[in-house]
């Protein structure tokens, strides 16, 4: 399959996931469609953090899949795929630096410094410009699995597994940056969803998820949740519950309500259920994760008793196993009017499907309430014949209105800016 | 320690920089000598707790060579052994020890009991749906089959105590339901499947 195919598939299915999400009201009465059946429940003793969990038995197809692991190595910076990649007109996208294994998180400081969190590495990596030379420094290191990262007033807070630190006035000398100290620890060290996006919201506080502890299982109290905290880690409050994994989140510049990502459950089919694009409009609303899932689907296992009714539907659906993770409001100038206050999502790719689906950019425009209006696949070509060159994981804006992209495969960070294309006088 | 196990790790001592820090004109081939010294040079390792590294896939090498680069898999001696490697020479090393032969399936057929025991377990917990039906792994997923008894139950504990921190964490639940006896059980199966 050629990059403009999957592109245009891409956009067609997009379109699709509008008009299945417009009819999940009349959904309410009917049956779902789609439901497939529940998968035997006499498989022995898988523990509840595997992958393996819901997996149809004695079936060769679903036996090929396995999550995808990303190479160890960053990608030599002429192995990139930028060439490959296929934007809107108008836009150009350049490497804004490569030699980041598994860059993961974006956040940018006050000063320009890029911070890059990792999922598979131990580190931290400031991206730092001067003299048009691009230098990427470790400033933490010997962490685990410091995929979230925030940045607010000088201070850098860093989500491990299981702890959460700050490294204040950290753009101060970012040759010498202070151990970071830990300010939150009141976390499982489940492996399965423990790693971590996390964000400050315009309440000035700090936003953690912990994610359901396996693929699909009875999450305890403690997890399936979106927490708050104050920025010295005291006030925990549980803000969001059924959230099966969500890695990105950002708040809505005009309603100032949070919109988070979701991922729905792997195993049920290769169609159902699609991710989910929710919106949190009273503390502590339930998002139905195991219950329900994409708002309309009992789940076949955990849906006993339950009505999806009980629980917010999604704004939008995001695609069947397409792994939407960093989710960021355009609030720059620099791109054109239309995409004001609009959400660019970064769908990391299926792995949980024989066509793999997603990898790619796709932005979401809202309406004047904050719901969703319609879709458009921002950027692809990151999936070739079923393959991924690269994969994209969080994006985050700079002042200049431009876009970073990072890519966990290829160990790269990606600048998109609009109009005449700068990389040339470099 | 039996005499043996102690020169070649003496000899490979010996050779340790020559590993660690090429010479220019050295080949792969010469720079793997003093691992080989250790792992087994047919791929079999004859020493207790060092792994039989034939018929690993080269995406595992690498990651685990990473791994113990940046001491995210802490062994002393494989820390020391890759601290100088460069990028290239993780990819040189992996591809390289990954077309050593892979261990000939066992001779030893075991007690039919705990052999049973071991295949229900590792059909049970679907070891094998990871591993592949003849245990000998893909891509970032290890062989397992044939590997020494003793580092394979070693490698089941410090995954569930987490000491042995995986790429990712599979392992880390793979293991959390699986009790001692059944660790001392999987690897008895695993070393003498066939
Ligand atoms: C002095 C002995 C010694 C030498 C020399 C040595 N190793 Fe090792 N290696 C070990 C031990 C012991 C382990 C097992 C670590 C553990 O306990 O988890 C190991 C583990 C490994 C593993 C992980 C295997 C697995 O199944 O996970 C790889 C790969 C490896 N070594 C490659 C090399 C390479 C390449 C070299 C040469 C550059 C080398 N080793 C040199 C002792 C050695
Ligand atoms: C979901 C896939 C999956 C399942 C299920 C699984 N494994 Fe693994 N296994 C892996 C991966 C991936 C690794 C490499 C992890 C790392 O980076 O250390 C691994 C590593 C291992 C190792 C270390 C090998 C070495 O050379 O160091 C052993 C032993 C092992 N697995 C045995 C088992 C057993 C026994 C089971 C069943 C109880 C099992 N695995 C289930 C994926 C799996």
């Amino acid at each position: 399959m050629n990059p403009s195919i999957t592109a245009r598939r891409s956009i067609l299915l997009a379109g699709t996931i509008a008009g299945l999400f417009m009819a999940a009201p009349v959904f309410a009465q009917t049956p779902p469609a789609a439901a497939p059946a529940a998968a035997p429940a006499a498989a022995p003793a898988l523990p509840p953090g595997s992958p393996l969990i819901g997996r149809p038995e004695g079936n060769a197809d679903a036996a090929k899949l396995a999550p995808v692991a990303a190479p160890p190595l960053a990608a030599a910076a002429d192995k990139l795929p930028t060439a490959a990649l296929k934007l809107p007109p108008g836009f150009n996208i350049e490497v804004y630096s490569s030699g980041i294994p598994n860059a993961r998180s974006l956040r940018i400081g006050d000063k320009g410094t890029v911070f890059v969190g990792t999922r598979f590495g131990n580190k931290v990596t400031a991206i730092v410009k001067k003299d048009g030379k691009t230098e990427n420094k470790t400033i933490a290191e010997g962490l685990y699995r410091p995929n979230g990262l925030a940045y607010r007033n000088g201070t850098l807070y860093i989500a491990e597994l299981s702890q959460v630190s700050k490294i204040e006035n950290v753009e101060d000398n970012l040759d010498k940056v202070n151990k970071p100290t830990v300010i939150y620890s009141d976390l499982p060290k489940d492996e399965a969803h423990g790693w971590k996006f996390i964000a400050i919201g315009p309440d000035n506080k700090l936003y953690i998820p912990v994610g359901q502890p396996g693929n699909n299982v009875m999450p305890p109290p403690t997890h399936g949740q979106i927490r708050r905290i104050n920025l010295d880690g005291t006030g925990m409050e549980v803000i969001a519950r059924g959230v099966r994994n969500t890695v990105g989140f950002d708040w809505n510049p005009v309603n100032k309500q949070l919109y988070f990502s979701d991922n729905g459950r792997d195993w049920m089919s290769e169609d159902v259920p699609q991710d989910e694009l929710n919106r949190v409009t009273k503390v502590g609303e339930h998002f139905g994760s195991p219950y329900c899932y994409q708002g309309n689907l009992p789940d076949p296992e955990f849906g006993w008793g339950h009505k999806c009714s009980e629980f917010t539907p999604p704004i939008a659906l995001t695609g069947p196993h397409s792994a939407g993770l960093g989710l960021r409001f355009y609030t720059g100038s620099q791109f054109p009017a239309k995409y004001k206050n609009a959400i660019f999502l970064a769908r990391h790719g299926s792995w949980n499907r024989t066509n793999k689906f997603g990898g790619d950019i796709i932005v979401y425009f809202l309406n004047k309430d904050g719901s969703v209006k319609s879709s458009e696949v921002f950027i692809s070509g990151f999936l070739v014949d079923n393959k991924y060159i690269g994969r994209p994981v969080d994006v985050e804006f700079m002042k200049d209105g431009s876009m970073l992209l990072s890519d966990d495969w290829n160990g790269a960070v990606y600048r998109i800016s609009y109009g005449k294309a700068r990389t040339a006088s470099r | 320690m039996s005499t043996p196990r102690f020169m070649r790790l003496a000899a490979a001592a010996v050779l340790l920089c020559a590993a660690s820090q090429p010479l220019l004109a050295e080949t792969i081939a010469e720079r793997a000598a003093p691992c080989l010294a250790c792992h087994g040079d047919k791929g079999v390792s004859e020493t207790p707790d060092i792994p039989s590294l034939g018929g690993q896939p080269a995406p595992y090498l690498l990651i685990q060579l990473y791994l113990f680069r940046e001491k995210q898999r802490t062994v002393d001696i494989m820390n020391e052994m890759t601290k100088s490697f460069t990028d290239d020479d993780l990819r040189n090393f992996s591809d390289f020890i990954a077309k050593l032969p892979a261990p000939p399936p066992s001779t030893d057929a075991g007690e039919p009991e705990r052999m049973a025991r071991g295949g229900a377990l590792i059909t049970a917990h679907r070891c094998n749906s990871c591993h592949g039906l003849d245990l000998a792994g893909r891509e970032n997923i290890p062989r397992v089959a044939n590997q020494r008894e003793e580092y394979l139950a070693r490698a089941l504990r410090e995954y569930k105590s987490n000491t042995r921190h995986g790429y990712d964490g599979v392992m880390a639940e793979a293991t959390q339901p699986i009790t001692e006896a059944q660790i001392a059980d999987l690897a008895y199966y695993i070393a003498r499947f066939r």
